[in-house]
């Protein structure tokens, strides 16, 4: 479908060569902004070059699910507004959006950055909901990982608001001073295979012709917490172990920003 | 009665505005008045599908509205649009559409996106007031701007840009809430809605507020519209 594109990108890749200038293991600059809501008990603002992505988590008080009466509830959410790119619609949620939120969601609950357990209320009867909410507002490549920064960035400034437990009261507007328990920061880092060339943050051309992608979640303590595959293009063992070597250095450098 | 957090009858909250916001988009805006903030995003004029939707003679402009999930005072808001965002999206397409000038591009369609990171009432206003700055940033063809803004009586005094808190104001008098959207350049009114209760004299007197305050938007917008595009 991008054949003139992927020769292009390819051709430029051969002589060593990104569009704007980076190396293939180079991220665009990076900036986290907290606080970009007041109406969310916390939020931020990721930008990886001209991609922008807005994270927000709302709280809420359910009773626990019949399986697991002693486990508060995670949801992550991402939405690829039709403000962000002329290629996205309004309507459900496309399989993309999907796969971003879902890989997102893996990272966080299987690294146990938050503790399910630490979420409970009252065992059995009221525990915490914790829903984490990504807009896209630009798309400009990466999602993936954009999307995965903000999501433990707005996690990191998140405040639970005020709960009365005897009258069964959650006051949105006061705030406490109470964080959400994180044990952790995940940090997922794709890399996207073009060719034989391995990469990370693609542009917007890349991010069209690539054949494969890898997406790593990573802990501080070079720890993986989830994976996945994206793109047509089979990967051998030492490709995903090169890919897996990136995508664990690179965490360092996401990380650092938050 | 005093407004409680200390502004004037006829005074709005403080406003901030850029263009330019988002870089895919054709023309983009951001408009905040206190803690309301709209970001705005024109994709168009394009082709409009399905075919029986196009119009032959001129383009149609389409706004979505649409709160961030987190964006509410208080429950989260589930994503996918609901029956009040929809009715939203219509009555900003018929503010705007006055203004905009689409008979050189029929069969196209203009979409306006408009989103709410964080709200503090008086939504559909800041998100007109930001997509007719995006529209006039992408260069749609316009006729005049469009600045929108709540007015109401509070405790049966009228005042200008209600927020959260004197919307849901319950004592003596009560409130009404009256959004409107005004072509600041012919005085002229394309949103109308009010619930509350009021008398046709307060209503008459509102309404002259509004076309009054809606004249401070106007010039911050056509300020900022005017930094962004440099003199050769």
């Amino acid at each position: 479908m991008y054949r003139e594109t992927r020769k292009h990108v390819l051709k430029c890749l051969e002589k060593g060569i990104r569009y704007d200038g980076r190396g293939l293991t180079d991220i665009r600059d990076v900036t986290v902004e907290y606080d970009v809501s007041k109406s969310a008990e916390g939020s931020a603002r990721v930008k990886i070059g001209t991609t922008e992505v807005i994270a927000g988590v709302k709280t809420g008080v359910e009773t626990p699910y019949a399986d697991t009466p002693n486990q508060g509830n995670l949801m992550v959410n991402v939405e690829l507004l039709g403000l962000a790119s002329p290629d996205f619609e309004p309507g459900p949620p496309s399989i993309e959006a999907i796969e971003i939120a879902r890989v997102v969601d893996r990272g966080i609950r299987e690294a146990k950055a938050i503790d399910v357990k630490d979420l409970v209320i009252v065992a059995g009867e009221k525990v915490w909901a914790v829903i984490i909410d990504v807009c896209v507002i630009n798309d400009h490549g990466n999602l993936i990982d954009a999307c995965a920064l903000a999501a433990m960035a707005a996690l990191k400034n998140a405040k639970f608001p005020a709960y009365d437990l005897e009258k069964h009261e959650l006051d949105y507007k006061t705030k406490t001073d109470k964080p959400i328990p994180l044990s952790k920061q995940p940090i997922a880092v794709t890399v996207y295979k073009i060719g034989d060339y391995l990469l990370v943050d693609p542009n917007p051309d890349e991010s069209k012709v690539y054949d494969g992608r890898l997406t790593v979640t990573c802990s501080e303590k070079g720890s993986i917490s989830s994976l996945q595959k994206g793109g047509e293009a089979p990967l051998t063992i030492e490709e995903i172990d090169r890919m897996t070597e990136i995508a664990l250095e690179k965490s360092k450098e996401l990380r650092s920003f938050l | 009665m005093a407004r409680h957090d200390g502004r004037k009858p006829d005074q709005l909250r403080e406003m901030k505005a850029v263009v330019g916001i988002i870089p895919n988009a054709v023309g983009s805006a951001m408009f905040q008045i206190g803690d309301t903030q709209a970001l705005a995003a024109v994709y168009g004029p394009r082709n409009l599908y399905p075919r029986f939707k196009q119009n032959p003679s001129k383009g149609i402009l389409r706004c979505h509205y649409n709160m961030m999930p987190f964006s509410g005072s208080g429950n989260r808001i589930r994503p996918g649009g609901n029956r009040r965002s929809k009715e939203i999206s219509m009555v900003m397409e018929k503010a705007i559409t006055p203004v905009v000038d689409l008979k050189d591009f029929p069969n196209t369609v203009v979409d306006v996106f408009v989103e709410f990171p964080q709200t503090d009432a008086g939504s559909r206003c800041c998100g007109i007031t930001a997509a007719a700055m995006a529209l006039a940033h992408a260069g749609i063809p316009m006729k005049d701007m469009v600045a929108a803004v709540a007015v109401g009586t509070l405790g049966n005094e009228v005042v200008a840009d209600l927020d959260k808190k004197e919307e849901d104001y319950e004592g003596e008098g009560g409130v009404s809430d009256i959004p409107i959207a005004v072509l600041p350049n012919t005085g002229k009114i394309t949103l109308l809605q009010m619930d509350g209760e009021m008398s046709r004299e307060q209503l008459k007197k509102a309404l002259e507020l509004g076309v009054k305050v809606a004249k401070d938007i106007f010039a911050l917008q056509k300020k900022v519209l005017k930094e962004s595009f440099k003199e050769v």
